[in-house]
């Protein structure tokens, strides 16, 4: 052998050697190092889970009567993997699927696709889930067509019907209850990345709005599962863990059925009454609440939408009107999302202000027509003149130059527009005793915060929009250069962030910047009814498991206490009852057998609707009942409903009338809601079957 | 009587065994990788074929019946005179060439795979002339090289163009079907016999050359199908497919990860048993050892071929005899690409190819090959100690 050869015999051994050694290092990552992760992988790949979804629990009222529970559907579904692969994608066996059903044949087509397939805009319908499970089209389909759909398979290829458990929402005593219960529907991505402790699983249902979506960790219960080892065709080779499914707990409210379907009912009529008197009146909402306790007993928002649609299978017509401005927004729950200015029913944050620096409550003041503000005159509502009166009988006729006279004398005071170190703002304060920018912490989601317009308000707001009002000429739209919103850009620019002589005006009666929430209103009246306390206002009562246990109560806590001296709540008891004595509310509540506390609101709105009309006013009556011995609190509000009085005043009373059991102008025994007057504190006996009081 | 006897002494005394002139390490680490082959056949397709109500055992009987013929093959080769193997290298390698001819005669060759590599026999039986080609060019590029008809002591061009022609008429063929993996090895055994034979550096280093140009043409003139450059692709991006090669790549490095150290245990892979993984019982057998046989048992095979490799190695050296030790680095490039390439494609770290496991897949043409290249490293070491 020659030198070469040896040499070059050598290389290829050591060429060998090392491919040897990378072999034996990439075994020992696979095996050891990366060991644990490619077992996951295989597992994942043997290992089919069969989940079978727990029944969810039921949401009752406070007497038992379910508001949410289950029954058994029948699902038609569609397989997309099966679909897809048919050479027509699916198309011929879509169509014949729409017409058996009587469904549109988009409304199919978007159904079963997922929601990233379609371009925006084109979403409201598509399916949420995932491509690997079948995808519902409706769950309540007639058992004729089910069998028709099993028995021609051929003409049907991919398409299944199977029966499961549905979430159905009876609505017992007419109730309706979107807003407040929500609705459940399919998991979605998001929630299935969510690491919150619990594994949730492809085929389980999760709430998605309300109640449902808030308790949903109870409500759902834990699934079973049965793991099955697979070979290659699917075909089941071994069976792992199985683990039967263990039902949802249950969750008791505060509401009350017959109640809630009432103030639905008597919310409607109003935002009805108000398009009769030819207001826009495009929404609502109504609140009952206990004031002793802060448990909301009914919560109703207009317009509304039928929350069973979603298992029946929602078309596109029914998922884009959800969130549709020409319908109103229907998805949106006014009750806790709608911000708007309060208007007169903020005078009772006035009186507390005025006592607090100081003006005599029981004195006599000047309602004149109008009184002039530095350069500007602002004008009593309707521009009349009452002449002296008392400030309870200001109250009760809402007299609103007396208060512009007061904030004004109280905004100089304080240094106008140079304001001192420390000024007083009684105004401020006094909203700020009840906590007015804090959320009133109700069991639903997304409730929207308040807003107080004050100094700081006035800050942020300013630090926010300062660089557009002092460019506003080339900063706003044409439409925008109106000669007098130049002059307010003007104004905006040079002192915006000031309190301004007409900011503190308006304030006092409840307008501009400062907006609410009819929940917020509804608690600051239970506030000034029960002597003070602040209450978090809360729907969920408790859990309970079906066998009865209770494993959770839910308690609103009391988020404060209103820093106002006893003789003005006392003060600003008579006035309100005043109000509804003599005042704005007098005509609603002629004749009403139990007395009732409460004050009208009509708030001003600028701006205008998609069809170029203005903004009609904000209809609101804030209210507490009996006067003397406060236990229910009731809000309603009609966004561009008109008068407070004729409009809400009206739906108020008919709630009261339900509440009381009153008919005609008598209480009829038996009739009230509450026996005694008192809410109930006992939880109640949980059955599907339970059935309202008074019916059959 | 008493010549007979004279006769018969003789013999014992130059064959004091059957067994006269194995390397016993070598022999036992084949032994006992055709044992492990053995289980891991019979693991790969017994639960599937049980499962489908057909008789579990039939690839052990089949795989059997293979080492036993194998073996014989081997003994053989062992045991053949030196000059009647270089009497009867053209006949092979005529025969080798033929058969690579037959498969390509639509109707005759069988498909399987993507490539036309197979001849269908009656009662079920297939050979693929490849596994037989190799040997052919092994032992014919080794004569030419080794026997020379001049005096120099080297190889000269003539010689390595000679050799070359030898080698490249089957590649060519092998191309045709295609079977890139099969061309892989046999490109590797080429060039180590040639770089052994102490042929002029330049061959080397052009053969290399040549090697790398052809695999860039070839997968962009199409010579490549498309069915090939899809495994390629998905190599290099394994999830670019989630069905076809890529994901059987990914598959087979999850079966054998999931083996962990040591295994869940022989025919207890739930991997394997379900049949997820392609094509068990021949090009990625491995994985079958990686998920039963763990880390423990799937590196002992890789002990194993070590130490194949390494005692050929050693009888490479050892002989004083050039054409014995072309062809044992022949057989060694061999045995170390192709299990390379096979380990390594169950490892994701080469592309996918079809080609099967030395002494432990299951497939006649590839184990009698094998055998015989067995017998070629006993036959050289036999007859390097005289």
């Amino acid at each position: 052998m020659n030198q070469r050869s040896r040499l070059n015999l050598m290389v290829v051994q050591i060429l060998i050697v090392s491919l040897m050694v990378a072999l034996f290092g990439r075994l020992f990552y696979l095996q050891v190092a990366a060991g644990p992760k490619y077992r996951d992988a295989a597992l994942s790949i043997q290992s089919r889970d069969v989940v079978s979804p727990a029944n969810r629990g039921l949401i009752v009222d406070s007497s038992g009567v379910p508001l949410a529970l289950n029954k058994v559907g029948l699902a038609i579904t569609i397989d997309r993997i099966e679909i897809d692969k048919q050479p027509d994608k699916g198309v011929a066996v879509m169509v014949r699927l729409s017409k058996l059903l009587k469904l549109k044949y988009n409304d199919v087509f978007r159904n079963t696709r997922l929601c990233g397939e379609l371009p925006k805009g084109q979403r409201a319908g598509c399916w949420t889930g995932s491509r690997y499970q079948p995808i519902p089209i409706t769950k309540e389909a007639d058992p004729d067509i089910a069998l028709q759909i099993v028995e021609r398979s051929d003409q049907f290829p991919g398409v299944d019907a199977e029966p499961i458990a549905i979430r159905n929402y009876p609505g017992i005593a007419g109730v309706n209850g979107a807003h407040v219960l929500g609705y459940v529907g399919p998991m979605t991505d998001t929630d299935l990345a969510k690491d919150n402790g619990k594994a949730y699983f492809r085929s389980e249902s999760i709430g998605k709005s309300g109640l449902e979506i808030e308790y949903d960790s109870y409500l759902r219960g834990t699934p079973g599962i049965k793991t099955l080892i697979v070979d290659r065709k699917e075909a089941i080779t071994a069976q792992g863990q199985n683990t039967s499914s263990i039902a949802g707990d249950h969750l008791v409210t505060s509401l009350d059925a017959r109640l809630q379907g009432a103030v639905e009912v008597a919310l409607a009529d109003a935002v009805k009454r108000g398009r009769a008197n030819g207001y826009t009146s495009d929404s609502g909402a109504a609140v009952v609440m206990d004031v002793k306790t802060g448990r909301i007993l009914a919560l109703a928002s207009y317009p509304t939408y039928d929350p069973n649609a979603f298992e029946k299978g929602l078309t596109i017509a029914q998922a884009s009107d959800l969130f549709s401005e020409k319908k109103a927004v229907p998805a949106l729950s006014r009750a806790l999302q709608g911000l708007y200015a309060p208007a007169s029913t903020f005078k009772s944050v006035s009186v507390i202000a005025a006592a607090a620096a100081g003006y005599d409550l029981n004195a006599s003041y000047a309602c004149p027509a109008e009184v002039q503000v530095g350069t500007r005159a602002f004008q009593n509502f309707e521009s009349k003149s009452q002449g002296t009166m008392s400030l309870k009988k200001a109250i009760a006729v809402s007299c609103d130059t007396i208060w512009y006279r007061i904030a004004f004398d109280e905004w100089l005071r304080d240094g106008g527009l140079h304001p001192k170190a420390n000024p007083n703002d009684y105004f401020f304060k006094a909203a700020q005793g009840f906590h007015i920018t804090q959320k009133v912490g109700i069991d639903l989601p997304s409730e929207s915060s308040s807003r107080l317009a004050d100094r700081s308000y006035k800050k942020r707001w300013y630090d926010a929009n300062k660089d557009f009002y002092c460019h506003y000429k080339e900063r706003a739209s044409k439409a925008q250069q109106t000669q007098f919103l130049l002059l307010l850009a003007k104004e905006n620019c040079v002192d915006g962030d000031k309190i301004r002589a007409g900011d503190a005006v308006n304030y006092a009666i409840g307008q501009g910047d400062t907006v609410v929430t009819p929940l917020k209103l509804a608690q600051m009246y239970a506030a000034i009814a029960n002597g003070g306390t602040i209450w978090q206002m809360l729907v969920g009562k408790a859990i309970v498991k079906t066998d009865g246990t209770v494993i959770k109560t839910m308690t609103p806590k009391k988020l404060g206490t209103l820093p106002v001296a006893a003789s003005t709540l006392k003060f600003l008891h008579g006035a309100l009852r005043e109000v509804v004595i003599s005042g704005t509310g007098a005509g609603v509540f002629a004749g009403f057998p139990i007395e009732v506390s409460g004050k009208t609101g009509t708030a001003e709105v600028f701006g205008r609707n998609l069809n170029g009309s203005l903004k009609d006013n904000t209809s609101w009556f804030a209210s507490f009942a009996p006067s003397k011995n406060p236990r229910y609190a009731v809000v309603m509000m009609v966004s561009q409903g008109g008068f407070g009085a004729s409009t809400s005043g009206v739906g108020v009373r008919k709630i009261y009338e339900t509440l009381f059991g009153v008919k005609g102008n008598k209480v009829i025994p038996g009739a009230e809601i509450f026996p005694g007057g008192k809410p109930p504190i006992k939880l109640p006996k949980i059955s599907p079957a339970t059935k309202p009081k008074g019916t059959p | 009587m008493s010549q007979i006897s004279a006769r018969q002494r003789l013999y014992r005394r130059s064959r004091s065994s059957i067994f006269h002139g194995f390397d016993p390490v070598l022999t036992a680490a084949v032994g006992l990788l055709l044992f492990i082959g053995t289980l891991l056949v019979y693991a790969a397709t017994r639960d599937w074929y049980a499962r489908n109500g057909l008789d579990p055992q039939y690839y052990l009987k089949r795989h059997v019946i293979n080492i036993a013929i194998g073996g014989l093959l081997a003994y053989g080769t062992t045991v053949i005179d030196y000059r009647l193997l270089r009497a009867y290298t053209p006949i092979f390698w005529g025969l080798g060439v033929l058969g690579l001819l037959i498969v390509l005669i639509p109707g005759l060759g069988t498909t399987v795979n993507g490539a036309r590599a197979w001849i269908a026999l009656p009662g079920g039986f297939q050979i693929q002339p490849a596994e037989l080609a190799k040997i052919a060019i092994i032992i014919g590029m080794s004569l030419l090289l080794s026997e020379r008809t001049h005096d120099s002591d080297e190889p000269t061009s003539r010689d390595v163009l000679q050799a070359l022609v030898v080698a490249a008429i089957p590649v060519l063929l092998i191309i045709l079907q295609p079977d890139m993996g099969t061309v892989f090895i046999i490109s590797a055994s080429v060039v180590t016999i040639i770089a052994v034979s102490g042929a002029p550096s330049r061959w080397v280093a052009g053969l290399l050359v040549v090697a790398v140009l052809g695999a860039v043409v070839a997968t962009k003139t199409g010579v490549i199908s498309e069915y090939q450059i899809n495994r390629l692709q998905t190599f290099v991006n394994p999830n670019a497919d989630t069905q076809g090669a890529g994901y059987q790549l990914r598959q087979a490095r999850i079966t054998v990860g999931s083996g962990g150290f040591i295994g869940t245990g022989l025919f207890n892979g739930p991997q394997t048993n379900g049949r997820f993984v392609p094509e068990q019982q021949t090009d990625f057998i491995f994985t079958v050892a990686g998920e039963e046989l763990g880390f423990l048992g799937s590196g002992l095979i890789l002990i194993l071929y070590f130490i194949i490799l390494m005692r050929s190695f050693a009888i490479a050296r050892r002989t004083s005899d050039p054409f014995g030790r072309l062809v044992t680095t022949g057989v060694i490039a061999w045995f170390a690409f192709q299990l390379f390439e096979n380990i390594g494609m169950a490892l994701g770290l080469m592309p996918m190819t079809g080609v099967p496991l030395p002494f432990i897949s299951y497939g006649g043409s590839s184990m009698f090959a094998t055998l015989i290249g067995f017998g070629l490293l006993q036959n050289v070491h036999a007859r390097s100690r005289g």
